[in-house]
C-alpha cells in the first residue's frame, strides 16, 4: 500500500489502474459519462484508440484478448446495445487476455436518451459483473475484472454510474512492486524481441453450431464457479455498528492493501466485518436507542446496497446494517441469504430498475424494493432517507435552472434557423445539435438513438402524403455519421422514396458534445496525431447518392435555407456535408493541424537529399 | 462533521474548476473529500453546480458524493441568476456568498472571476492559504497563476470570514487535523 493519496473521478481510477495492471489496448467510443476513461489512459501513456463505434470497438477488443493481452473497453450504457451483438457471443469464447468492458450508466439521464439499466445485460449475456462504489473501488475492481477474466477465460463487465464515473474520491492506487508492467503480459522474449503470439484454438473461439453448443455449456459452468468464488471470496463490506468500530469508510476485507488480492491467493470468506451474536445485540440495543430518540427507522433493518447507492444509504441510515457486495453478477445468494436470516426487515437500495430485489426474491430470499417513483432518476441521500422511512409524500420539484443550449457562434446555429423557417420535419440525431429541438429553434422533431435520424426520415418519407414527405430532412452529426449513419445512407440509396430524401451531415470536425474528442472523419487519431481521414462526400459518391454537395457553414454568401429549399423540391436522393468547426474545438484543431503541419516538414527535412 | 459546500453558475464560467481546486486544497489539509457534478448535455450553458463535501478521515469520512438538498453549510454562487435557482440546496441558515461581493471592474481579467470567488469563501472555511495556492497552480497553466494568484487575494479581502453561525457549529476546528 502506498501512502499517496490521490483524488480521483472513477474514469480517471480506471484509467490508472489499467495502465499499473498492464492493459495492452484501450478502445471505446465517446460516451458521456465514460469519455475520459480513454482519455486519461493515452494521457497516462496508455495505448488508447476510438473506434467509430462501441460494437468495433468491443470486436477490437476481443480480438486482442484472443492474442492474450489485457483490454480495455469502454462505452456508455446506450453504446452497450449497440456492442450487444458482440458480446452475447465474447461470453461463449475463451478469452486468453482479460477483458473489461465498461458500461457507464447514467440513471437521471445527466446526458442520455433514456436510463437503461445494464445490470441486465450481464444476466442477459452470461457476463461477470463489478459495481464500484466509489473511485477506490473502480481502481481495484478494474484489476479484479482482469484478473477474474483471465481466470475462467471470460469477458467481464465493470458497471459505473455517472457518480461514480464523475465523482472525484480519494484513491490509494497498488505501490510500484504490485504493479504489472507491459513486459510482465507478453510472452517471454524470442530473439530479444517480446510480442504476443497466436494460441489457436479452435472450439472455443469459432462459433459455430457444433462449438457454440458445448461453449453455452461450459459458460454455465464458469458463472457457477464464478458464483462459488463470490460467495467464499468475492469483494464485500458489511456495515454495522461493530463494522463502524472497526471499519472507517472502507473496510478492507483483504487486509491493509488496497486492491484486491490476485485470486487463489486470499483466505476463504475473508470478510473483514463478521457480525454475529454480538451484532444481534448492538442491533437491539441501537433499535432501543433510536426509539428513544423518536427516529423513524424500524429496529433490526437490514439494507443491501450496490454501487454508489451504497454510500447513500450508508449516510442516510448509519445505524441500519448493510450488506454490499463488488460482483453483482453471479450473486453471491448464499451470503446474502445469512445477512437476510440477521435482520427483521430487509430493504434493497438500488438506483434504476428491481433488478437486485428481484433476483432476491425470486431466490426466496424476501427483500423489500422501493416504490415505482424511485426507478426514475438517480437517488441521493434524501431520496434513500425517504425509501427507508417508508414516506410515500410527493416529492418537491427540483427548482428549473437555466436549460442548456447551443453555443454562441455555434455552427448549427444557422441549419437549424433554416429548417425553422422552412418548416421541415426534422430526423434528429445524438448530439450537441439535439439541442436544436430547444427554442428559439424549436426545429427537431425525433431523436431515438445514434443514426436513427436517417432510417426515421426514410421511414416517414414512405408514409406521409408527398406534401408532407417532401418536407422531411434527416440531421446527423459527423462524429455519428460514422458511428451508426453509413449503414442508414445505404438504406436511402437501396430504398429511396418516391420524393427522394435529404441527409445533412453537421461536420463540425470533433465530437462536440461529449468534450470534442476525435473520430474516423476528422483525420487525427484519439491523441489528435493524424491519420486517415474518411471523406464524407466521397462516401456518399460511391454508394450512389445523387446529390452530393459540399456546404461551408461560414460562407454567407450562399444562404443554405435556398439549398434546402430547392432540393426538397427534387425527388433525388442527396447528402449535404454542412462543413464549419465547433466553436470551441476550433482553436484546438488549428493548434493540432499547426502540430502535424510542423511534423511533416521535420520529415521532409530529414529525408536524405536526392 | 462533513462540510457541504455547493458551487453554482452557468456553464463555461468555471464552476468545475472553482470545485477541482477547493476539493485540492481540501484533500492537501488532510481531509477526506468527494467532489460531484454531471457532466455532458446539461453543461451547455445551463445551470451548472458542483458539490464538494469534506470531512476527517478517520472521525468524519465522506460517504454519499452528493450534497442533499438543502444541507449545503455554504453555497458559493458565481451568477446572479443562479442565486435563486441554487437556493434550495443551502441550509437554513447557511452561508450564501453571492457574485455581488466582487464588482466586474475589480479584476484584471473576468475568467478568473471563480478563483477570487474561491478566495472570499477560503475566509469561512479551515484551509490553510498555502493550499489553496497550491491547488489553484495546480488547476491552472502556468501562464495563469499570477492573474489568478491576484484574484484570489482579492477575494481573501473581500470574504466573509468566519462571522456565520452555521460553520461554527458545522465544523468544530477541533476535530479537524492541522494543516
Amino acid at each position: 500500500m502506498t501512502e499517496e493519496r490521490l483524488l480521483l473521478s472513477g474514469d480517471d481510477a480506471v484509467a490508472l489502474a489499467a495502465l499499473h495492471a498492464g492493459v495492452r489496448l484501450g478502445t471505446g467510443y465517446p460516451g458521456t459519462p465514460s469519455t475520459e476513461i480513454l482519455e486519461t489512459f493515452d494521457r497516462l501513456g496508455g495505448h488508447a484508440q476510438w473506434a467509430p463505434n462501441e460494437k468495433v470497438a468491443l470486436e477490437v477488443g476481443i480480438g486482442s484478448a484472443f492474442a492474450g493481452a489485457r483490454t480495455l473497453v469502454t462505452m456508455k450504457h446506450v453504446g452497450l446495445n449497440v456492442a450487444a451483438d458482440a458480446l452475447f457471443t465474447a461470453t461463449y469464447t475463451d478469452v486468453d487476455g482479460g477483458l473489461v468492458i465498461i458500461s457507464a450508466d447514467d440513471p437521471g439521464m445527466a446526458s442520455s436518451q433514456n436510463e437503461q439499466d445494464n445490470r441486465h445485460f450481464a444476466r442477459a449475456a452470461g457476463a461477470p459483473m463489478l459495481e464500484p462504489i466509489d473511485s477506490q473501488q473502480a481502481y481495484d475492481y478494474t484489476w479484479l475484472a482482469l484478473e477474474i477474466g483471465e481466470r475462467w477465460k471470460i469477458p467481464v463487465i465493470l458497471r459505473l454510474t455517472t457518480r461514480v464515473c464523475h465523482a472525484k474520491t480519494v484513491v490509494r492506487p497498488r505501490g510500484v512492486e504490485q504493479r504489472r508492467s507491459l513486459e510482465d503480459t507478453e510472452t517471454p522474449p524470442e530473439n530479444g524481441k517480446t510480442e504476443h503470439r497466436f494460441r489457436r484454438d479452435i472450439p472455443a473461439r469459432v462459433m459455430i453450431p457444433a462449438f457454440a453448443k458445448p461453449a453455452h455449456h461450459r459458460l454455465r459452468q464458469k458463472l457457477a464457479e464464478i458464483a462459488a468464488w463470490n460467495e467464499a471470496e468475492g469483494p464485500m463490506q458489511e456495515y454495522g455498528s461493530e463494522a463502524r468500530d472497526q471499519g472507517g469508510d472502507h473496510p478492507r476485507e483483504q487486509g491493509d492493501r488496497p486492491g484486491p488480492v490476485p485470486i487463489g491467493h486470499q483466505a476463504a470468506g475473508a470478510i473483514g466485518n463478521q457480525t454475529g451474536l454480538d451484532a444481534g445485540k448492538q442491533a437491539e440495543a441501537q433499535a432501543r436507542k433510536q426509539a428513544t430518540a423518536g427516529v423513524l427507522e424500524p429496529p433490526k433493518l437490514g439494507i443491501i446496497a450496490t454501487g454508489v447507492a451504497a454510500m447513500h444509504a450508508r449516510e442516510a441510515a448509519p445505524d441500519a446494517r448493510q450488506l454490499t457486495f463488488g460482483l453483482t453478477y453471479p450473486l453471491p445468494l448464499k451470503r446474502i441469504r445469512t445477512f437476510a436470516a440477521q435482520v427483521e426487515r430487509l430493504l434493497v437500495i438500488e438506483e434504476g430498475d428491481p433488478v437486485l430485489v428481484d433476483d432476491l426474491n425470486a431466490a426466496g430470499i424476501k427483500a423489500e424494493g422501493k416504490p415505482m417513483r424511485y426507478r426514475f432518476g438517480e437517488l441521493n441521500v434524501e431520496r434513500v432517507r425517504s425509501i427507508i422511512a417508508g414516506d410515500d409524500s410527493p416529492e418537491p420539484e427540483p427548482t428549473k435552472g437555466k436549460p442548456p443550449e447551443l453555443c454562441q457562434g455555434c455552427s448549427h446555429r444557422t441549419v437549424f434557423e433554416a429548417l425553422r423557417d422552412l418548416n421541415c420535419i426534422v430526423a434528429g440525431d445524438i448530439g450537441c445539435y439535439t439541442l436544436g429541438v430547444l427554442p428559439p429553434f424549436s426545429a427537431m422533431d425525433t431523436c431515438v438513438c445514434m443514426g436513427a435520424s436517417i432510417g426515421v426520415g426514410l421511414g416517414m418519407r414512405h408514409v406521409l402524403p408527398e406534401a408532407e414527405a417532401r418536407r422531411v430532412v434527416s440531421v446527423i452529426g459527423d462524429s455519428t455519421f460514422v458511428h451508426s449513419g453509413l449503414t442508414g445512407l445505404a438504406e436511402m440509396v437501396y430504398n429511396p422514396p418516391p420524393t427522394g430524401h435529404l441527409v445533412l451531415i453537421l461536420d463540425n470536425g470533433t465530437t462536440a458534445m461529449t468534450g470534442q474528442q476525435e473520430h474516423p472523419g476528422t483525420g487525427r487519431s484519439l491523441d489528435h496525431s493524424p491519420t486517415h481521414q474518411l471523406d464524407f462526400a466521397g462516401i456518399g459518391q460511391a454508394m450512389g447518392v445523387q446529390s452530393v454537395v459540399l456546404v461551408d457553414g461560414s460562407d454567407k454568401s450562399v444562404s443554405l435555407e435556398e439549398r434546402i429549399a430547392t432540393q426538397l423540391a427534387s425527388n433525388e436522393t442527396a447528402l449535404f456535408i454542412v462543413r464549419q468547426p465547433c466553436v470551441l474545438a476550433a482553436p484546438k484543431i488549428r493548434l493540432y493541424e499547426k502540430a502535424a503541419a510542423g511534423e511533416r516538414e521535420r520529415q521532409c527535412a530529414a529525408l536524405p537529399e536526392i | 462533521m462533513i462540510t457541504n459546500i455547493v458551487i453554482a453558475g452557468l456553464g463555461g464560467q468555471g464552476v468545475v474548476k472553482a470545485s477541482d481546486i477547493l476539493a485540492d486544497a481540501a484533500l492537501a489539509a488532510g481531509f477526506d473529500v468527494k467532489k460531484s457534478e454531471l457532466h455532458g448535455m446539461s453543461q451547455r450553458g445551463g445551470s451548472v453546480t458542483s458539490d464538494v463535501r469534506y470531512g476527517h478521515p478517520e472521525h468524519s469520512p465522506v460517504l454519499s458524493p452528493m450534497v442533499p438538498p438543502g444541507e449545503a453549510h455554504v453555497l458559493l454562487v458565481l451568477e446572479p441568476t443562479q442565486v435563486e435557482v441554487a437556493r434550495p440546496l443551502l441550509h437554513p441558515g447557511g452561508l450564501l456568498i453571492g457574485p455581488e461581493l466582487i464588482e466586474p471592474g475589480a479584476l484584471k481579467n473576468k475568467k478568473s472571476f471563480n478563483v477570487a470567488m474561491l478566495g472570499a469563501l477560503s475566509t469561512a472555511l479551515e484551509i490553510g492559504e498555502l493550499y489553496w495556492q497550491q491547488a489553484i497552480q495546480a488547476n491552472l497553466a502556468e501562464k495563469l497563476h499570477a492573474l489568478n494568484a491576484q484574484a484570489f487575494a482579492l477575494g481573501r479581502t473581500r470574504g466573509p470570514s468566519r462571522q456565520a453561525d452555521v460553520l461554527d457549529n458545522a465544523i468544530p476546528s477541533e476535530r479537524h487535523p492541522e494543516p
